[in-house]
């Protein structure tokens, strides 16, 4: 039987390129490596259209990061918040699952690859394990200059994320960053707690800088985590598994 | 492939198109679109001479989901709690790209505002306590709709009845909802978790009510229990048709129905007691006759819609 687990995720949330310090898609790489995915959401201007150039970044990271992406609009940004964050989860834990399918088949069969019938068997343990794993997030915000008209709709995004999975089962865990920091690379803006509904008092505190260390932030996310756990977490799934299917 | 949540649904389904499954090797020719969500996109099909629904996506396991919720219903029905599942395949299109599918029973009907409108108010009430009904059962056999929506329902003829058509936030008690809609969810609202219990579904019972009677919806001003409550509040006492009703919507806004059964109780006695005042007070004025008999007719409909 599968041992339960803490899912740990980043998530980051930002409106455009970074510019400083280390690719963030490497930084991305090495928290999947410790078992942290990392998820982007970004946000786009009420006038962009779906595709800017410089968002390809959002997809980049997500994809070395072992995480999932979405570009999106301030209007449905909570919705999508909660999506993208659950279908991480899906996705992690049915890696997992996946993985433990190839130790018992001995085959590259995936999910997937198995009759609806079967797939439905095994999906009902994937969405057991969603409903009732722990789960950690940290949310990693871009504070620099463009974001400053987004943070309230970011803010209230948050808001609805603790409600949606604190009607989980499972437990939770949030903390929020942002960056840049005022002298190091990320600035704690919320601690480690299991609600994020006292977050209102604290947002105003967010300021904008010109700069957008996104690797370098990333990096640091990931010693945020309580390390004794980082490896022992749920074991990471392997994306050519998923690839290929 | 599982990277994006919504990698543009450009495999292009044309009418006339036949899709044939991976694993069971039915063929199913399609008619014409009905529908996208977030989920998939829904099509009218044909196949071995009668129409279908055929559901399709690229998110093989919220497919899978979904298909789970419909068997599980489809086991304790007898009644038509959700369309009747008839097939569940994948489908590879000519460039090798995968797509989940599965078929159900086609439920045609006429969409509620409308129907309303060409048909009067009194037919609320019995769509009120129909749903309520099926509530009751869903619940009881362990389940919350979770994403109750006017989009969601149809009205369906001979006999006249209420029935939901997409079973896609169908959601186990006792767990956090599946998927729902910011208009109809009540942790939007401020006014209460996203656990799926009955009384989640009763609020979004409400909410579904008053949009039939707000076509561009409202929002929320902040999401603070108070001021929500009065926007609610104040959007139901505006509409007059729902004057004798408004007690138990509000009951239900606020969390205080337990069970569908018990707001279908109350609104059973609003009917009653309006069929009783009728007969009491026929020299009335007329506007008061009016709204009586709104409520009078709705209570027969109902009563012969349980015989049917």
């Amino acid at each position: 039987m599968v041992k339960k687990g803490t899912l740990k995720q980043i998530l980051l949330i930002t409106d455009g390129c970074s510019n400083k310090g280390e690719d963030p898609a490497a930084t991305a790489a090495l928290a999947y490596e410790q078992g942290i995915v990392v998820n982007v959401i970004g946000i786009l201007d009420d006038d962009q259209t779906e595709q800017p150039e410089g968002l390809q970044e959002v997809e980049d990271i997500a994809l070395s990061g072992g995480g999932v992406s979405q570009l999106v609009y301030k209007a449905t940004l909570s919705q999508t918040v909660q999506t993208v964050t659950k279908q991480a989860m899906t996705q992690t834990l049915q890696g997992f699952v996946n993985l433990e399918l190839k130790q018992i088949l001995g085959s590259n069969e995936t999910m997937d690859d198995l009759a609806p019938e079967k797939r439905g068997e095994i999906m009902e343990v994937v969405e057991d394990l969603g409903e009732t794993c722990d789960l950690e997030v940290l949310v990693l915000i871009d504070t620099s200059a463009s974001m400053n008209d987004k943070l309230p709709t970011v803010k209230e995004a948050l808001i609805d994320l603790s409600i949606s999975l604190n009607s989980r089962i499972g437990r939770n865990r949030f903390c929020i960053y942002s960056f840049p920091g005022k002298r190091k690379d990320i600035e704690k803006v919320y601690d480690w707690s299991p609600k994020l509904d006292s977050v209102s008092t604290v947002f105003p505190k967010l300021s904008s800088g010109g700069i957008t260390p996104t690797g370098p932030a990333i990096r640091e996310a990931m010693y945020q985590f309580s390390k004794k756990s980082l490896r022992r977490s749920l074991r990471k799934n392997d994306e050519q598994d998923i690839e290929e299917a | 492939m599982m990277n994006k949540i919504s990698r543009k649904h450009d495999f292009l389904i044309k009418p006339g198109m036949k899709i044939t499954g991976k694993w069971h090797n039915h063929t199913y020719v399609i008619k014409k679109k009905l529908g996208s969500g977030a989920i998939g996109t829904v099509y009218l099909c044909e196949t071995k001479g009668s129409y279908a629904a055929l559901k399709i996506s690229d998110k093989s396991a919220s497919m899978t989901t979904e298909v789970n919720v419909l068997k599980s219903l489809g086991k304790v029905q007898g009644n038509r709690l959700g369309p009747s599942l008839l097939d569940v395949d994948d489908w590879i299109n000519p460039i090798g790209q995968k797509y989940t599918f599965y078929v159900m029973e086609y439920i045609k009907g006429e969409a509620v505002r409308p129907f309303i409108q060409q048909n009067g108010n009194e037919w609320i009430g019995v769509f009120m306590l129909q749903l309520l009904d099926d509530l009751e059962k869903l619940h009881k056999s362990g389940w919350v709709f979770g994403d109750l929506k006017l989009e969601n329902l149809l009205i369906t003829a001979s006999p006249t009845r209420i029935r939901w058509i997409d079973v896609g936030g169908t959601t186990l008690i006792g767990r956090a909802i599946k998927e729902y809609t910011e208009f109809y969810d009540r942790g939007y609202w401020g006014l209460g978790s996203r656990r799926a219990e009955p009384s989640y579904d009763l609020f979004a019972f409400v909410m579904v009510i008053l949009s039939i009677y707000y076509p561009h919806k409202f929002h929320r001003e902040n999401p603070s229990q108070t001021t929500t409550t009065t926007t609610i509040f104040k959007k139901i006492d505006a509409i007059k048709t729902l004057t004798p009703y408004s007690i138990c919507l509000k009951k239900a806004i606020t969390g205080k129905y337990e069970t569908s059964a018990q707001m279908k109780q109350a609104i059973q006695t609003v009917l009653y007691q309006a069929e009783k005042n009728h007969q009491e007070i026929t020299n009335q004025k007329p506007f008061l006759m009016e709204s009586v008999g709104i409520l009078f007719v709705a209570g027969g409909y109902y009563f012969i819609s349980l015989l049917l």
